[in-house]
């Protein structure tokens, strides 16, 4: 998810302390910031929390990439609601994050230089229009299956978050469905154009939950705290049967031949992406990571003398304000 | 001229001005220094798009050929545009997008305020919509520009390179020809020379806070209400926003 | 970090006369820039009538007016809204 492979942190304390800890969790009681907590569980939810900021952020940039070559005035209008919505969502989680006693700053510089991850989705490029619905419909889609059981986690503040940004994300995947039907309704150079979006979103999209749970060390300790709420796979198949059909729907066909509804399971049989793929783009060598990064670089370099202007013209006027008492 | 086709020409300078700048500003979108201002940004132009929407929509109707504001906006070539050349100038850096945004501010919200009584009632509740968002756009945009300009060495420094070089692009603002006019003597637009007048007041008071000097030059550049000539910008401006459409003709998104 | 714009705790006012609520944070070089961020950010949506800020570092914690220009813009926005956009049913759920 936009949270990948998040390890979590073995946590050495207290026994009592913890299972006191524990029992508030199980209670379905919220933890927040200035109460007792494991630092393992700190630790974990900064970087959880973190890089869910930071693709948020990072986010932006390949629907960014669409903003000026808009078809209309309206969809202009719409797609930039939507990244600005990104934007949002972002500053809500570092502002969450910010409550465990890292800076907005500090996560921001570990996303610079590498030291933290966004999710694997946003390495990926958008090449035509339909790109934006693919992503609204696809990439929104998977992200909503994930963030939506999040409101229910542990942290108080994270759970908070996550409530305004349901509240927000739910016309993020409309729209981008919305695109998709006028695509797959268009002339037919646009819904070849949806097709080839759908292509190259499929395994993407399905990567953003993770790796199989067999394969994640992770999980357990997590599930326990409850700031992971479902296992990979079943999030993965509820995205594959709620989407399935919305593929059908539009006249498109989802690229896997292996694909079949199974009656036993009550849900699709579907192929596992290439998980060498997302490995090689997690290290950095997909198709966009550099671009990607490199624009963040640039926009933060950029705007220093932004932030620092502004912050001394405001100590200016303090001093000019306390000066005139 | 006759009226009408004043009326029209008038109608696509308010709307091509809005068009153009929520176009420049929307650029920076998931670039800006720092969050709260990537947001802010967006905001404005979003604003900017919606005026964009209700002006040339009114264009297509008093032109009355059949055309929606968005056959305006993607399907004119440049020396169709009929928008300010300070605003098709392009983002540079933070400062110069902060610069070029209050200058425009201060002369739309004088403009807006005078709409907001013109005879023609359709162009009065735009305005007044509108008066309200750029109210606010102003009050941003003069804000920044005076915390940068008195900020650091460095941010003072390009706030006044930004405002040296975009001071010649505000003349054309407030220099009347037919069809603005025109448009004063039907009771729509203002005197351009008492708005002057007005923005003076204001931006003297911004740039004083903002420790910035108001170029002694009153060299204005022209051509871009008028279409005559705009800058080399525009052109590129257009191969982005307008190549979907002219790309695939016909289809609808 | 060493210069970064203090934190600022945001509290808005409704619509329906409710007391001021707190809605999140954000980041400000001083109070009026948090007011206006506040508006940007919090009120996309319409949510709001009133704005409070205070810097977060103002807050002690026990353990756990420009109403026109500032609220109505958002009012037009309505594509920002999930209603909005027409997706039939046979779609699924969205
Ligand atoms: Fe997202
Ligand atoms: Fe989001
Ligand atoms: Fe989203």
């Amino acid at each position: 998810m936009y949270a990948q492979m998040v390890k979590s942190e073995a946590t050495a304390e207290d026994p009592q302390k913890l299972a006191a800890f524990q029992a508030r969790i199980d209670a379905g009681e919220k933890i927040e910031p200035k109460d007792w907590m494991p630092e393992g569980y700190r630790k974990t939810l900064i970087r959880q929390i973190g890089q869910h900021a930071h693709s948020e952020i990072v986010g932006q940039l390949p629907e960014g990439n669409w903003i000026t070559r808009a078809p209309t005035l309206e969809r202009k209008a719409i797609l930039l609601a939507k990244v600005q919505d990104e934007a949002g969502h972002g500053l809500y989680l570092y502002c969450a994050a910010e409550t465990l006693g890292v800076s907005r700053d500090e996560l921001t510089e570990m996303l610079l230089d590498g030291r933290m991850k966004y999710s694997s989705i946003f390495n990926y490029p958008t090449l035509t229009w339909a790109d934006m619905g693919a992503v609204g419909w696809l990439v929104d889609g998977a992200a909503i299956m994930n963030q939506v059981p999040l409101q229910r986690t542990s942290y108080g503040p994270y759970s908070r978050a996550m409530i305004r940004i349901c509240k927000e994300e739910s016309f993020h995947q409309r729209q981008g469905y919305h695109i998709m039907m006028k695509m797959a309704q268009g002339t037919p150079a646009q819904k070849k154009m949806a097709q080839d979006a759908l292509n190259r979103f499929w395994y993407p999209s399905l990567m953003m939950f993770g790796p199989s749970d067999k394969d994640s060390v992770h999980s357990a300790q997590s599930m326990k705290w409850k700031i992971k709420m479902n296992t990979n796979d079943e999030l993965r198949q509820k995205f594959v049967d709620q989407t399935v059909p919305q593929a059908e729907f539009l006249g498109l066909t989802v690229p896997d031949d292996t694909l079949r509804w199974n009656d036993d399971k009550g849900g699709y049989d579907f192929a596992e992406p290439d998980w060498s793929e997302f490995f090689d783009v997690i290290q950095g060598n997909g198709p966009c990571n550099t671009e990607r990064l490199a624009a963040r670089n640039k926009a933060w370099d950029d705007g220093a003398w932004v932030r620092e202007g502004l912050m001394a013209h405001a100590a200016k006027k303090r001093a000019a304000k306390l000066a005139a008492e | 001229m006759t009226d009408q086709s004043a009326l029209f020409e008038y109608l696509l300078r308010l709307g091509d001005n809005t068009l153009v700048l929520g176009h420049r500003v929307s650029e920076w979108c998931g670039h800006a220094p720092v969050l709260e201002e990537d947001i802010a940004l967006a905001n404005t132009a979003l604003d900017l798009i919606g005026q964009t929407q209700m002006w040339l929509g009114l264009a297509g109707e008093v032109e009355g050929s059949g055309r929606s504001a968005d056959d305006l906006a993607m399907h004119r070539d440049v020396w169709d545009f009929r928008n300010l050349l300070l605003v098709e100038q392009p983002n540079g850096d933070f400062g110069q997008t902060l610069m070029r945004q209050c200058l425009f501010d201060a002369f739309h919200l004088e403009l807006l305020t005078d709409l907001t009584r013109a005879s023609d009632d359709r162009i009065a509740a735009i305005a007044a919509k509108a008066l309200k968002e750029v109210t606010y756009h102003l009050d941003r945009s003069s804000e920044t520009v005076i915390g940068l300009g008195d900020g650091t060495e460095e941010s003072h420094r390009r706030m006044q390179t930004a405002l040296d070089l975009l001071w010649p692009y505000v003349g054309e603002m407030f220099t009347p020809d037919a069809v603005d006019l025109a448009m004063h003597a039907a009771g729509i637009a203002p005197d351009l020379t008492a708005l002057r007048t007005r923005f003076d007041t204001r931006i003297d008071a911004i740039l004083t806070e903002a420790t910035l000097t108001k170029p002694d030059s009153t060299y204005a550049q022209s051509g871009g209400k008028t279409g005559f000539r705009h800058s080399e910008h525009l052109g590129h401006m257009l191969t982005q926003m307008q190549w979907l459409q002219r790309a695939y003709p016909g289809a609808t998104w | 970090m060493k210069n970064e714009w203090p934190l600022w705790e945001v509290f808005i006012r409704g619509q329906h006369g409710l007391n001021h609520r707190h809605v999140g944070s954000l980041h400000a070089p001083d109070a009026e820039m948090a007011i206006k961020n506040a508006r940007d950010v919090y009120t996309r949506r319409n949510e709001g009538v009133s704005i409070w800020v205070v810097e977060a570092a103002h807050i002690t914690a026990s353990s756990p007016s420009d109403k026109g220009p500032l609220y109505e813009p958002s009012e037009s926005k309505v594509y920002r809204h999930p209603t909005f956009f027409d997706i039939p049913d046979e779609a699924g759920h969205m």
